[in-house]
């Protein structure tokens, strides 16, 4: 099993996320695209691993799901604090730091 | 690699549709889909333990707080189509499509060498052997992940938290309140109109006619209004219209008479009832 289909796959992975947490204004969705982006980024990880032939990739791999899920809670709850406050999920609308 | 493939091809369209679907539940979903998919890629290439923790951790945890956070935010929170700043949608897209192109082909092209596998690192086991590696070369970062799991559960407690800054208000309190809001506003102070009921049509998503025969717009729930499911009511009308006329003159009218009648003729029904219910 060559490795460079797995390679590639998480690359188009990545971009899509990539590009969703551009385009998208709804924070649910461009944190679910950054998700994404966290399992693109595993799975090149854990692809390493096979090809090198020891585990220290499935750790790190490992170690970023913990991150993730971290990530996700906080995120999460930031999120639901701006919408209780301004009854809107969009990134465009918490523009306050600006002014 | 068939494997592989099947997944890649399910898999990529499922990315595209968290980036094309409008509604957040669906996004959710199809990030499912890709995240089960990544997890059997994991039992595909030798990691048995991060296909169950993908599964747990991910589809099970992660996912769940996504679909929860969806539905506290309202399925009317969608996403807004003015930009911001003029342009950034396509520049986005073009730089993302780059990006992409950049990426694929330089991964592609850069030889991985003779894949060694894991069969030896395996030998004992999957899971003794990362737990071989997580206490011993990565305790440190391991004992770290306590405090950062720590920190972020007294997060999103904090987050989450609401603090009440007035009195919980009593019924008394409330009732004064409509009442005010009655007088200064016009608001009804009583329960919400019942969705309508017409002959073919009962549901909550059907608005019931005012006397006038417009819909009243407060007879169905705002969800509703927000998803585009409500049925118009004037069709509704339309519909008994178009079937009194289809059975033709010959039938007799209903108790109440058609509904365009005039409804002085058909009055007296309503008059003995009324007169009954007075005296009761």
């Amino acid at each position: 099993m060559s490795a460079t289909p797995f390679l590639v796959l998480s690359a188009i992975l990545f971009t899509i996320g990539s590009v969703g947490v551009l385009t998208r204004r709804n924070a649910i969705v461009v944190f679910m695209c950054v998700e994404l982006m966290l399992n693109a980024s595993n799975l090149a990880l854990v692809t390493f691993a096979r090809v090198h032939g020891n585990l220290d990739g499935q750790v790190a791999a490992f170690f970023v799901m913990v991150v993730a899920a971290a990530e996700v809670v906080v995120g999460l709850a930031i999120i639901m604090t701006i919408f209780r406050t301004r009854r809107s999920a969009s990134v465009d609308d918490a523009s306050l730091l600006k002014y | 690699m068939i494997t592989f493939w099947i997944l890649a091809i399910l898999m990529v369209p499922a990315a595209l549709g968290i980036l094309f679907s409008r509604k957040a539940v669906h996004s959710a979903l199809m990030l499912a889909v890709v995240m089960i998919c990544l997890a059997i890629l994991y039992a595909l290439q030798d990691a048995p333990f991060l296909f169950t923790v993908q599964i747990i951790v991910y589809t099970g945890a992660i996912l769940m707080l996504f679909l929860f956070v969806v539905m506290l935010v309202g399925v009317d929170a969608s996403d807004s189509v003015v930009e911001t700043i003029k342009g950034q949608r396509t520049m986005a897209i073009v730089a993302g499509l780059l990006f992409g192109v950049l990426l694929v082909l330089g991964v592609g092209q850069v030889s991985t060498g003779l894949v060694t596998g894991l069969a030896k690192a395996n030998a004992g086991g999957n899971v003794p052997a990362l737990a071989q590696l997580l206490f011993s070369r990565y305790v440190f970062a391991f004992e770290s992940t306590s405090a950062l799991l720590i920190t972020a559960a007294i997060g999103a407690m904090v987050l989450a938290h609401r603090e009440r800054l007035t009195p919980r208000p009593t019924q008394a309190q409330l009732a004064a309140g409509r009442m005010r809001d009655y007088a200064e506003s016009g608001k009804h102070p009583g329960p919400l109109p019942a969705p309508g009921v017409f002959a073919r049509h009962n549901a909550v998503d059907t608005p019931a006619l005012l006397p006038d025969g417009t819909p009243a717009e407060q007879s169905v729930s705002r969800v509703l209004v927000a998803r585009g499911t409500v049925r118009s009511a004037p069709a509704l009308a339309d519909d008994i219209d178009e079937l009194t006329s289809q059975m033709g003159d010959d039938t007799a009218p209903g108790p109440r008479g058609p509904i365009d009648g005039d409804p002085s003729e058909h009055d007296t029904n309503h008059r003995s009832d009324r007169g009954r219910n007075e005296q009761a």
